[in-house]
This record gives C-alpha cells, sequence and structure tokens, in this order.
C-alpha cells in the first residue's frame, strides 16, 4: 500500500529534474568532453577549424626513451675527461635533432644515471609533465599518510575527557574554514627569505647557527615547504572525520579492555584501530583527491619554480588549458589525472576491503 | 600497580594541558600574525618577525594599512560580488538538492535508482579534472537576457553561481537524512490530500534544520573560498570574487601591510561566524564521513 502511495513519475521527474540536469551538464558532459578534447587540437579561441588527431595528445605527453651514452674517447682509446676528471659525453641534443633519429626529434633530457662509464639518459617529449607527475604524486605520497596519521593523533588528542577540549578541537579546526589561497600567501611570508618567520624561528632555536634558507626559492626545499603548509592547512578536517568515526565505537568495547588489563597500546590496536577501518579508507581517499588536486598553493607561492620543483599536474594543466588556451593539451592532463585518481582510489578500496 | 597520587594526577594533567597548548600555538600563530601585522607599517612589520613583537599589537599601530589597501583595489566590489556568488548559490543548493534528495526517498519513479547511482559516482570526479572542459563548455552556451541571445558566460554572475548549483555530495546529505525521517508522516499528509510540492515545504522542510545548516556550511566554505574558476572564467574586474581580488597585491615588491590588511578583512568575518557556530561547523564535516 505504502508503495502506491508514493508512486509517482510526474512528480518524482519534477522534484529531480533541475538537479538531474545541472549535474549532467556542468559534470557528466564535460567529464565526457574532457576524454574527447584530447583526441582533438581543439584550442579555446582558434580559426582553424578543430581536428581529430587521435592519441597524438597523449604520445606527445607520455613518450619516454633512453639513450645509452659511451663516454668520448680520444684517437688512443682514452676516454676524454674535463678539468674535474668527469667523462664528457655526446651532447644528447646532437642525437634529437639528429635526422638519422626520427624517433627522438624533440624529446629533451630528462635525467640521467650513471652506470659505469656509461650514462643512461631518460629523454621525454614533455619533461615538464613527467615533473609534473612525479611531483604530485610525490605530494600524495608523502601528505597522504603523514595528514592522514597526524589527524588520528590529533582525534585521538581531542577525544580525551577533559574540561575544554571543545575550546582545543575548534582551534585546531580553525584553519580549515580559511581559504587555502590565504594560507597560501600568509605562509609564502613565513617561509620568506628575508624576515621570515620560520627561519627567524630557527635561529632563535639554535642561537643563531642556523643559516637561513629561501624555502620556496631553493629547488629542493620548495616542494617540502608547500607539503608542510598543505598538512597544517587540511589536518584539522581529517581529525573531525576521524573523530566522528572513534565516537561510533561503544563505549562497552573499552571497559571490557580496561577490565581485561589491556595497555593504552593494546586498547587502541585491538579496540580502536579495528573500529576506525571505515573511517581509514574515507580519510584516505578523500585526502588521495584533495592532495591530487594540489593548485592554489603553487599558483600563489610558486608559480611552478623554480626549475619546475613545484609543477603539478593541475597547474600544468590550467596553465595550458587556460593560459596558453590549448584547451586539448589541458584535456589531455586532466583525463591522466582522473585516470590516476580512479585507480588509486579503486586500489585503496580493494586494500581495504573487508575480508570475510 | 603504582598507586596514582593526587600530585601525580595533577602532573600527568598538567603536560597534557601543556600539549593541547602547544598545538594550538602552531594552528594559531599565523593567523595572530595575520591581524598583528596589518596594522603595523612595513617597515615595522619586518623588524618584528625576529622576535614575540611579531604576534603582539605594539609600536606604530594604525590603521593605515587598510585605508590604502581600499586605495589599491575596489574592495567593496570585490565583496558584494563574493557575497552575491556566495549567497545566490547556497540558497538555489539547498532548494535543488533537497528537492533532487526528496524525490529520491520518498518518490518512485522509473529511472529513480539508476540516476541516485549516476549522480553518487560523480563524487570520485575532481572538479580539477572537468575545468578545462568546462571552461569550454560555458564559453560556447547561450544566454537569453536583456540583450536578446548571447553566446558564452564568461565574465559574468552566473558563469559562478549556475554550474555550482548542484552537486552529489549535498544530495547526498539530503537522501541520508530524509531516510532517517519518519514515513508515516509523509503516508499520512498524502492520505489527508495533500500535493507532493505540499508535502516537501510544509512537512520536510520544516523539519530538515539540521540537514540544511550542514549543506549550507559546507557549500558556504567553497562557495567563498573558490580560486580556481573565478580565476578561469573572469577576467573583467566586475565580476571578480575576493580570492582572486588578491591578485591586485601580487606585485614585484609586495606590500605585506596591505596583503595582511586585505588577508584579515576577507577572513576575520569567516572565522567570526566560524567561532560562534563552531559545533555545527564540525558536525557538518563529520558528516560527511558518515557511510551511506
Amino acid at each position: 500500500m505504502s508503495s502506491k502511495l508514493t508512486t509517482s513519475n510526474r512528480a518524482g521527474w519534477a522534484f529531480a529534474a533541475p538537479g538531474i540536469v545541472l549535474i549532467a551538464t556542468f559534470i557528466i558532459v564535460p567529464f565526457f568532453f574532457a576524454f574527447a578534447l584530447s583526441l582533438t587540437n581543439q584550442r579555446l579561441i582558434s580559426p582553424n577549424p578543430t581536428q581529430y588527431v587521435g592519441l597524438q595528445n597523449y604520445r606527445d605527453m607520455l613518450s619516454l626513451s633512453v639513450l645509452q651514452l659511451a663516454p668520448e674517447r680520444d684517437a688512443a682509446g682514452q676516454i676524454l675527461r674535463d678539468a674535474d676528471g668527469t667523462p664528457s659525453y655526446p651532447r644528447v641534443r646532437d642525437i634529437t635533432r639528429n635526422p638519422d633519429f626520427p624517433q627522438y626529434r624533440g624529446m629533451r633530457e630528462w635525467f640521467r644515471v650513471h652506470l659505469g662509464d656509461t650514462a643512461h639518459v631518460v629523454i621525454a617529449r614533455d619533461v615538464v609533465f613527467m615533473k609534473a607527475l612525479v611531483n604530485t604524486v610525490t605530494f600524495v605520497l608523502v601528505v597522504a599518510p603523514v595528514q592522514g596519521g597526524l589527524a588520528l593523533i590529533l582525534a585521538l588528542l581531542v577525544n580525551q575527557k577533559l574540561r575544554g577540549i571543545t575550546v582545543f578541537r575548534a582551534v585546531y579546526f580553525m584553519p580549515v574554514v580559511v581559504s587555502i589561497v590565504v594560507v597560501s600567501l600568509l605562509w609564502r611570508f613565513i617561509y620568506s627569505p628575508d624576515g621570515g618567520l620560520l627561519n627567524n624561528l630557527l635561529s632563535g632555536l639554535t642561537f643563531g647557527a642556523f643559516q637561513p634558507v629561501n624555502w620556496l626559492g631553493n629547488p629542493d626545499t620548495a616542494l617540502p615547504a608547500i607539503m608542510g603548509m598543505s598538512i597544517w592547512q587540511a589536518v584539522g578536517f581529517h581529525m573531525v572525520i576521524w573523530l566522528s568515526g572513534l565516537q561510533t565505537i561503544s563505549p562497552t568495547l573499552y571497559e571490557a579492555a580496561e577490565i581485561e588489563g589491556a595497555s593504552k597500546w593494546q586498547t587502541f590496536r585491538y579496540v580502536t584501530w579495528p573500529g576506525l577501518r571505515h573511517t581509514a579508507v574515507l580519510v584516505l581517499i578523500v585526502i588521495t583527491m584533495q592532495a591530487f588536486a594540489l593548485f592554489a598553493q603553487i599558483d600563489v607561492m610558486t608559480r611552478g619554480g623554480p626549475l619546475d620543483s613545484t609543477q603539478t599536474l593541475v597547474f600544468q594543466a590550467v596553465e595550458r588549458g587556460y593560459g596558453k588556451q590549448d584547451i586539448s593539451g589541458g584535456a589531455t592532463i586532466s583525463v591522466v589525472l582522473f585516470l590516476i585518481v580512479l585507480t588509486i582510489s579503486l586500489v585503496q578500496r580493494w586494500l581495504t576491503r573487508e575480508r570475510a | 600497580m603504582a598507586v596514582i597520587s593526587p600530585d601525580n594526577h595533577g602532573l600527568r594533567l598538567a603536560v597534557r594541558y601543556a600539549v593541547l597548548v602547544l598545538i594550538a600555538i602552531i594552528f594559531v600563530f599565523p593567523l595572530v600574525f595575520m591581524v598583528m601585522s596589518s596594522l603595523k607599517p612595513d617597515q615595522q612589520l619586518l623588524a618584528d618577525t625576529s622576535s614575540l613583537r611579531a604576534f603582539l599589537p605594539v609600536g606604530d599601530v594604525s590603521l593605515n594599512n587598510y585605508s590604502k589597501a581600499f586605495q589599491r583595489a575596489p574592495i567593496g566590489l570585490f565583496v558584494f560580488n563574493s557575497v552575491l556568488v556566495t549567497g545566490l548559490t547556497v540558497l538555489l543548493c539547498l532548494l535543488v538538492c533537497s528537492m533532487a534528495g526528496f524525490a529520491f526517498v520518498y518518490l518512485n519513479w522509473r529511472g529513480r535508482d539508476l540516476f541516485l547511482s549516476v549522480i553518487l559516482a560523480t563524487l570520485i570526479v575532481p572538479f580539477e579534472t572537468i575545468a578545462i572542459p568546462l571552461l569550454l563548455l560555458v564559453s560556447k552556451l547561450p544566454w537569453i537576457g536583456w540583450e536578446g541571445v548571447t553566446i558564452g558566460w564568461l565574465n559574468s554572475y552566473r558563469v559562478q553561481i549556475i554550474p555550482w548549483i548542484a552537486d552529489a555530495l549535498t544530495i547526498f546529505l539530503f537522501v541520508q537524512y530524509f531516510k532517517g525521517l519518519p514515513r508515516e508522516l509523509i503516508e499520512a499528509a498524502r492520505v489527508e490530500g495533500a500535493t507532493w510540492f505540499q508535502i516537501y515545504w510544509r512537512v520536510v522542510m520544516p523539519l530538515s534544520g539540521p540537514v540544511l545548516a550542514t549543506a549550507a556550511i559546507l557549500k558556504f566554505l567553497v562557495m567563498y573560498n573558490q580560486y580556481l574558476w573565478p580565476l578561469i572564467v573572469v577576467q573583467q574586474e566586475q565580476y571578480r570574487p575576493v580570492m582572486v581580488g588578491l591578485q591586485y597585491f601580487f606585485q614585484l615588491n609586495i606590500a605585506w601591510g596591505e596583503v595582511m590588511a586585505y588577508l584579515t578583512m576577507i577572513t576575520v568575518p569567516v572565522l567570526a561566524f566560524y567561532l560562534a557556530l563552531q559545533r555545527a561547523f564540525i558536525a557538518s564535516i563529520a558528516s560527511t564521513g558518515v557511510k551511506g
């Protein structure tokens, strides 16, 4: 009887249609559009008609090759060395521009590894994309576990029964409501090489022994600096999600553990952690998705530099799709990014699946 | 087993609070620094960073940076744009998503389950992966306005509002909440001859305070803090929101005092709003973690 009362195709459609139409137009269509555009040479504004180019955009972005370079030798067969004793190698440019090797045309050196005297040079057609890919993956691999772990520690801290604990919870959460753009600009000052708070703090703590670092201007420290700030900003968000997981664990389990004489660690290991299984999956997936979307911090703090050490996939997608109006190039990066996010969330789900 | 004396207990409590306070300092110091620096002239601001004075309103304190910031950028306009876009989007989102949630929970219609699963599947698509194709799409969409039919939505309020009205997370929140309401209420109203719209508006909405608050807070945070989207679809000053307006302050030699004043102006209202409603804010975030 109840089903008869609620059956109504017309009303159902009327209520759901605005939401469905909007989501279809502004999320689902652009999503499939990204795949289609990545197979063309579409530009934002162009006098020429758009052409289908197949997988050319993917080839241009993903092509990699390894050159094995033997050191140059003189007439006597001795390895030529410069003043420091480093062997000299043929220039990569001479190979990528050599008409005899058309397969290497347009490729540039990404990095090289020396094994014995032979240099193995990895060349890529799109070195900036490769750097962006590696930086983004590094960012996710560091931020996901560190932020997730710190958030859990904070959640356990503010889950204690202490007077005024809600004040601390509110304070730890505060950066989450502040725009990441504002946070990025503030931290640009904290990381500043002259008069930056971080350098002053470190030199104060070491009684002046610490040498000031140009955190965002040095290729070795720029990405870690952005990681630190990103963790600081969003850790409160995940603390709250862990906290809601902690509060679903029945107090009787803790009482039982206490009666059994379990230590604090044992209680965490055998009561708390198993109860947080679902929360852990959720936190990991959400952090991973947020971390892959890394954009505003880069745009405000480094714009991809120094030496492309903070290039990221989204920054490159926007730089190409919007900055250079190369919509198809931006769409291709978007597709690659989506496929990575999809794969990772499927793998995370599978790794943390319920074992029957 | 060790006997816990009152002293020992007191010491442990003190250590616990000390840890909590130390962590709290890590989270608030940049924000305190921001507000205090906004009151100081640039030279003093830089000099103060080497001591705790950076966090205190000492020295030559004034509101000069604020008046200079107003001269540099049309801040009133940016705030108006942000409030308009955020306010309208939140209201329309609550309406559209609650209606969709209502249809998914209380009504039987062909395609219901299919549409719900397609909508929930979009949760896994990060906005950043569709931003570029969406940019192309909105640059070609038609619009009927005062001037007749025009092509392209770039540089407008609508391009900042309409694509953001419906989202899977908000619909999901309403679906979860509506499932928990007693179904008998709806059936009783139906038996008494109420129309579906009356049931939605007079029966379900008045009972939906908590979920409306949750959804509004989450949407507010997303919309007010928007950066990437307005950055690429709005080039005209006339439609810029506050976060993109920050670019007026990215000069070669950054006037940090003015930057801090601007940051304070666009952040403190949100922080005040948060501190006033902090339980509701935290509950909102927590509810996104409830598994469906």
